[in-house]
């Protein structure tokens, strides 16, 4: 296999290695930069790329055993010392299990902490509910001053994480299995935090997406143009910071919008977009697609988001149900008459 | 800087300390008085241990608290913030005459505090069973950067109960860090009631030391125990012993409520209010204390 290096990723060296092979070593890379980088994890030094680190800076890793609640004080305590923590885990213990510590020591603390919530959403689909992460959104954003990135590829979590180190503050960051295809490569814009990146344009109907999703609604968009829908797909990589623009945007230019997630429809990307559409006061035919507040079974990730409804059949099915609307259906109000 | 005192303590040195506690102590009730209420049972049992360490042990210093190379305080029992801004008036670290605005809405002061408000506060505490893990972080993190600086956690009792108590009580064992000091207020009580009867603790000892730690007992109010202790803790070991590179736990056998002769020992006095009679009662009960001591 061919080794990557340094900061160079090209779409070649993304087909090589799988995205969470990517991250391990810009995290590798940025830890020779900075000495003040450390990285921890609870018992996922083996089954995730923070072993790069380990491997390379065995002084600066700390693996503080199956107890994630430590773990996230730990980062603190290290925070406290004038260090950048990287804490690893599973995006399910990251965010349920460890959250009073994450939203107390770590967002009340003001400490500069950048949180990895591996296999998000339904990646680890044969694991079942107690490995599906579907809240994790939902209760990161509630915390003040937390930022919250859902990267959609590789190469967009490797800048992610850069984008995070060089962020002041805590950040969380959710990761999926690390099979995504690499599109964001091609993105003319810079990967920014706070800042939507269309991936594909469209004056019909505007889809947000995270993470696997947006590939998902991208090939939905490239099925319905030959049937004359042009629908826009807008990765929403920053869940917060919210760019909150770029709903106004699409609130306005294509009063149709969809949001797609592997994450629930309570609390995540498809509530923080309602949030802004609500406010704006205007009209607007809205669906949000993700996990519909269940529980879904055991099983592989490709089928779990069939089942759930946020795969490229879900987006596909969602378009074509908002072209029956038209703003000319809403109801004009006028104040006092 | 505090000078460390040597040990052992001198007669006059122990009396020093001493009479601090009973300021402290008076202190306390004025706080509570005037901001209303407060955890002033929990904040009268670490007194002696605070004193001890603010005015013997720590390398702290009131005019540069972001002194990188210090000693860590972390007040893991948050809800003894009412005590412990009376030992950093009493030592410098603020000016006693903010005090009065303990409590009230906007102040630094109050009863938990957060380090972005008050530099003297090393990390904002007050739901339990954060303070040692964040404390064993800074451990680790001063280690790093080869700073000498020694952390002190000061644990409630009630804190034992919680599961994260242990997880960072086992981590700290595994990483061997000596110059991490935990000191357990073991004052038996919690809100309900006394720990032996509600879900008993003991053998807290035999836990500790299982957990990879070095575990002293000793009298909480007892000067004289209460230095020489955080000196042998703190007093860095043979780095070809390894068996000495191990955390220390102090359990300090404390009364709840100490100093204030009708609140010793009363779970009822763990939060509370005092009216100006009760007020002038608890204030006459420490005077007659320092009358005594002089």
């Amino acid at each position: 296999m061919k080794k990557v290096q340094g900061f160079t990723w090209t779409v070649e060296d993304v087909n090589l290695i799988s995205a969470s092979e990517t991250w391990g070593d810009a995290l590798v890379e940025a830890g020779r930069r900075d000495p003040a980088i450390v990285a921890l994890t609870a018992d996922l030094g083996n089954s995730t790329k923070i072993q790069r680190f380990k491997e390379v800076f065995p002084a600066r890793f700390f693996n503080v055993g199956i107890a994630e609640q430590n773990l996230m004080a730990v980062a603190a305590g290290l925070a406290a010392t004038d260090h950048i923590p990287v804490v690893c885990t599973y995006a399910t213990f990251a965010s349920l299990r460890a959250a009073e510590f994450v939203r107390t020591d770590i967002g009340y603390g003001q400490r500069n902490v950048k949180i990895i919530g591996t296999l998000a959403g339904v990646a680890y689909g044969q694991g079942g509910p107690t490995h599906h992460a579907f809240e994790d959104i939902a209760l990161m954003r509630s915390i003040p001053g937390m930022v919250v990135l859902a990267p959609a590829d590789g190469d967009e979590l490797t800048d992610a994480l850069l984008a995070a180190l060089a962020y002041e503050g805590p950040v969380y960051l959710r990761t999926g299995r690390g099979t995504e295809l690499p599109i964001m490569k091609e993105s003319k814009e810079a990967f920014a935090i706070g800042k939507a990146r269309t991936v594909h344009d469209g004056r019909d109907v505007t889809v947000f997406a995270i993470g696997l999703c947006v590939q998902e609604a991208l090939r939905a968009a490239v099925r319905v143009a030959s049937q004359g829908i042009r629908v826009k797909v807008v990765n929403m990589a920053a869940v917060k910071p919210l760019d909150v623009a770029a709903i106004q945007a699409a609130i306005t230019a294509t009063q149709r919008i969809i949001t797609v997630e592997d994450h629930s429809i309570v609390g995540g990307l498809g509530s923080a977009v309602a949030e802004v559409i609500a406010e704006s006061g205007k009209a607007c035919a809205f669906k949000r697609l993700g996990h519909q507040d269940c529980f879904l079974p055991m099983g592989v990730p490709e089928d779990l988001m069939h089942i759930g409804g946020f795969d490229e059949d879900a987006v596909h099915a969602a378009i074509l149900g908002l072209m029956q609307t038209s703003s000319d259906d809403a109801v004009e109000w006028e104040d006092g008459k | 800087m505090i000078s460390l005192p040597r040990s052992p303590l001198s007669n006059e040195e122990c009396q020093q300390l001493q009479a601090a506690a009973l300021r402290v102590r008076e202190s306390i009730l004025r706080i509570m008085y005037d901001s209303g209420s407060g955890h002033v049972g929990s904040a009268l049992s670490q007194t002696d241990i605070l004193v001890a360490l603010y005015r013997g042990a720590l390398r702290v210093d009131p005019k540069r608290p972001d002194w990188p190379q210090r000693d860590r305080f972390v007040l893991s029992k948050g809800h003894g913030g009412l005590g412990l801004a009376a030992v950093l008036a009493d030592c410098g670290f603020i000016n006693p005459e903010d005090l009065s605005t303990f409590g009230k809405t906007g102040s630094a002061l109050g009863m938990h505090m957060h380090h972005r408000k008050l530099p003297a506060i090393e990390a904002a505490t007050g739901s339990l069973g954060h303070g040692l893990g964040i404390a064993v972080g800074m451990a680790l993190g001063v280690r790093l950067k080869t700073w000498p600086s020694r952390t002190i956690c000061l644990l409630s009792d009630g804190e034992c109960y919680e599961g994260s108590t242990w997880e960072a009580a086992l981590a700290a064992g595994a990483q061997r860090l000596h110059r991490l000091l935990a000191v357990v207020d073991r004052n038996r009580l919690t809100m309900d009631g006394f720990t032996e009867q509600e879900v008993p603790l003991e053998p807290l000892a035999d836990k500790w030391a299982s957990f990879g730690w070095r575990v002293i007992n000793c009298d909480g109010h007892d000067f004289r125990q209460l230095c020489s202790n955080i000196e042998i803790a703190l007093a860095e070991p043979d780095a070809a012993d390894a068996e000495a590179q191990r955390p220390t736990v102090i359990l300090a056998q404390t009364i709840k409520g100490k100093g204030v002769d009708f609140m010793e020992n009363e779970a009822k006095w763990h939060y509370g209010a005092l009216d100006s009679v009760m007020y002038a009662r608890a204030l006459a009960s420490v005077r007659d204390q320092h009358k005594a001591l002089s």
